[in-house]
């Protein structure tokens, strides 16, 4: 259904100037087709539009040598500065403060992103690979039945769940947590929340209170990695209201393009730590900004 | 009132308001050059263009703008699918609930054996619809759950049954299979069903949906669709260009997680949200 990056500039690059240099026109005609392909990948309008600034900025003057055709010399430029984009300054994406036991993580994000599941696949996760000793709360008084999902999987991953009382408010329970995961002597806490919408004050102001109460080491943003341009609302929305640490980005195992990673990365500037790949709870990976880069290209 | 010129900057902006919705690109063009026709270079205000811009969209949505089809047929097979979290379980619930309220006796069949809970959670909605909830056990195969039910809501003359299904991403192929499996299954027992075999979307989605709509109707003959979360900040744009390219009927959206929200799709609210002209 969508044409990659290459052949979308194919026909217009032949029209191009073949040597020297990009000429600013050049470079206008083939951002126009640059900016169709990263609105078609489901990049936000706001971050397309910057990121395209910055690419005229680079590409302008730059030297098409004899072995590359001016096509190819763009489509270079825009893929290495999506990469740098994505990666951001961050060494190692997948690290995660767990330092001074027992650190709590916070998981928010919308209906449906994917926190439950993520929550316990970040579980297994640190518990396999780092050796922690981790216990999974579930805040979710609203979802039928999402603290028992958690106390499944926790099961399925032989991970602790925080025993379930029901008509606690979520603070009361992120208390709770704490408690039993310094009492019990856990490296780490897991809070996983109920999914709220962006704009949903009392919702986001609860979350807010779990937040002060529980003073995260990490506040990971749960995001469905086939999120069309909302991604800009829920990026902001969040991250001015709780303050997150880091994304993580789900459903990267469907044919959706990915667009969301690059507005969630430039809007929050914070790092994309993991993509979900997969229902099952090995199916989580730390980020890999090229292979993302090259999926929101059609590459 | 301020009027402006519509020129190549005023419909660039107009097509940046609706590719911020989720229309994609080319939709967002179409819709754009349509009130542009004849209008040309004549100076009109803000609101007027936003008039122009909503009354298109709704021309676009007027005819996949149905509710969901009753028959006389008894059961009466509503199928469920979907990506994953979607709010295949919620909108089930939400349903239930509707045609309890109209007078119907309803039937509802715990499909997803695989996500953790996913049973329980549709008890919930079961026990707050006033609806009994076929289950099965977990990791057993939903096929079998489908036929069971099936002969349940025969003999109990059941005016619908309602299956839920698990998420399931629409380029997985042998989970797409396991859902032709299913309407297979149905089919042994009423040839004609399932009656309609609802795909939700979630409005979150971008271009995406494009695919979802296109494989999920291939592979499980889709008839129609429901969007979810539109109480939120997503406008569900890409619903015109879905309108555009499937023509599927928009049965209701969801605008909530209570029971009763869950409303007719109204092209005039929508293009109204659409283009902001509901802000004023
Ligand atoms: N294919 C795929 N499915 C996923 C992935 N992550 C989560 N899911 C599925 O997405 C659905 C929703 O996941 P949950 O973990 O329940 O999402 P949530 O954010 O906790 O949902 P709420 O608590 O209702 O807000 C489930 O069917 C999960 O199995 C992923 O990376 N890939
Ligand atoms: N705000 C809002 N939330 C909704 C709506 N519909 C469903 N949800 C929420 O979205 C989340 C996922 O809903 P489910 O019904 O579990 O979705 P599903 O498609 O059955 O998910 P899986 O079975 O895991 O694939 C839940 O937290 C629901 O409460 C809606 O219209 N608006
Ligand atoms: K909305
Ligand atoms: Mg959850
Ligand atoms: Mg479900």
């Amino acid at each position: 259904m969508f044409e990659n990056l290459s052949e979308r500039l194919g026909g217009v690059f032949d029209r191009l100037t073949k040597q020297g240099a990009l000429s600013e026109d050049d470079v206008r005609t083939a951002l126009r087709e640059v900016r169709v392909a990263l609105l078609e990948a489901d990049v936000s309008l706001p971050v397309a539009r910057n990121f395209i600034k910055a690419v005229e900025k680079k590409a302008t003057g730059a030297a098409v040598t004899k072995s590359i055709t001016p096509g190819q010399q763009v489509v270079k430029i825009v893929h290495d500065e999506l990469i740098a984009v994505l990666a951001g300054e961050d060494e190692d994406p997948g690290k995660l403060r767990i330092d001074n036991p027992p650190a709590p993580i916070l998981m928010v994000g919308l209906q449906g992103g994917g926190k439950t599941t993520t929550t316990a696949k970040l579980a297994k996760r640190l518990k396999e690979r780092d050796g922690k000793k981790v216990l999974m709360a579930s805040l979710d008084v609203n979802r039928p039945a999402a603290m028992e999902q958690l106390e499944i999987l926790g099961k399925q991953i032989g991970v602790d769940t925080l025993p379930i009382v029901k008509g606690e408010d979520p603070v009361a329970i992120a208390k709770r947590a704490k408690t039993q995961a310094s009492l019990g002597g856990y490296d780490v806490y897991m809070l996983d929340t109920a999914g709220r919408l962006s704009i949903d004050e009392e919702l986001m102001a609860q979350v807010a209170a779990v937040r002060d109460v529980a003073k995260p080491r990490e506040t990971l943003l749960v995001v469905d990695g086939l999120t069309g341009q909302d991604a800009v609302h829920t990026a902001e929305n969040f991250d001015n209201r709780i303050g997150i640490s880091g994304v993580v980005l789900t459903r990267m195992d469907g044919d959706g393009r990915g667009g969301a990673a690059l507005s969630m990365r430039a809007i929050t500037g914070k790092p994309i730590k993991f993509v979900g790949l997969g229902e099952k709870m090995d199916a989580l990976e730390t980020f890999e900004p090229e292979r993302v880069a090259g999926r929101i290209l059609g590459m | 009132e301020i009027r402006r010129t519509l020129d190549d900057d005023m419909l660039e902006q107009l097509e940046e308001l609706l590719i911020a919705s989720d229309m994609g690109v080319d939709t967002a063009l179409r819709v754009t050059a349509n009130i542009a026709e004849g209008r040309f270079g004549k100076k009109l205000s803000v609101r007027e263009i936003k008039e122009l811009l909503a009354q298109e969209i709704a021309r676009i949505m007027e005819p996949v703008a149905r509710p969901l089809p009753l028959y006389p047929t008894k059961p009466q097979v509503v199928l469920v699918v979907g990506v994953n979290g979607s709010g295949k379980t919620t909108t089930i619930g939400k349903l239930a609930s509707q045609f309890r309220a109209a007078g119907k006796k309803v039937v509802i069949a715990a499909g997803d054996t695989f996500r953790a809970a996913a049973v329980e959670q549709l008890q919930v909605w079961g026990e707050r619809a006033g609806v009994p909830v076929m289950t099965a056990a977990q990791g057993s195969d939903p096929a079998s759950l489908a036929f069971d039910a099936m002969t349940r809501a025969q003999a109990e003359g059941a005016d619908l049954l309602m299956i839920d299904t698990a998420g399931r991403l629409q380029n997985r192929a042998d989970l797409m299979e396991e859902l032709a499996k299913i309407v297979r299954v149905i089919r042994k027992k009423d040839p004609n069903a399932p009656h309609n075999t609802l795909l939700v979307l979630d409005a979150t989605t971008g271009q995406n949906a494009l695919n979802q709509v296109e494989i999920f109707r291939k592979l499980a003959d889709v008839s129609g669709l429901v969007m979810t979360k539109l109480d939120g900040t997503a406008k569900g744009g890409v619903l015109v260009a879905l309108a555009d390219k499937f023509g599927l009927p928009i049965h209701a959206i969801g605008v909530g997680e209570q029971i009763d929200d869950l409303a007719p799709f109204d092209p005039e609210e929508f293009a109204a949200a659409l283009t902001g002209l509901d802000a004023g």
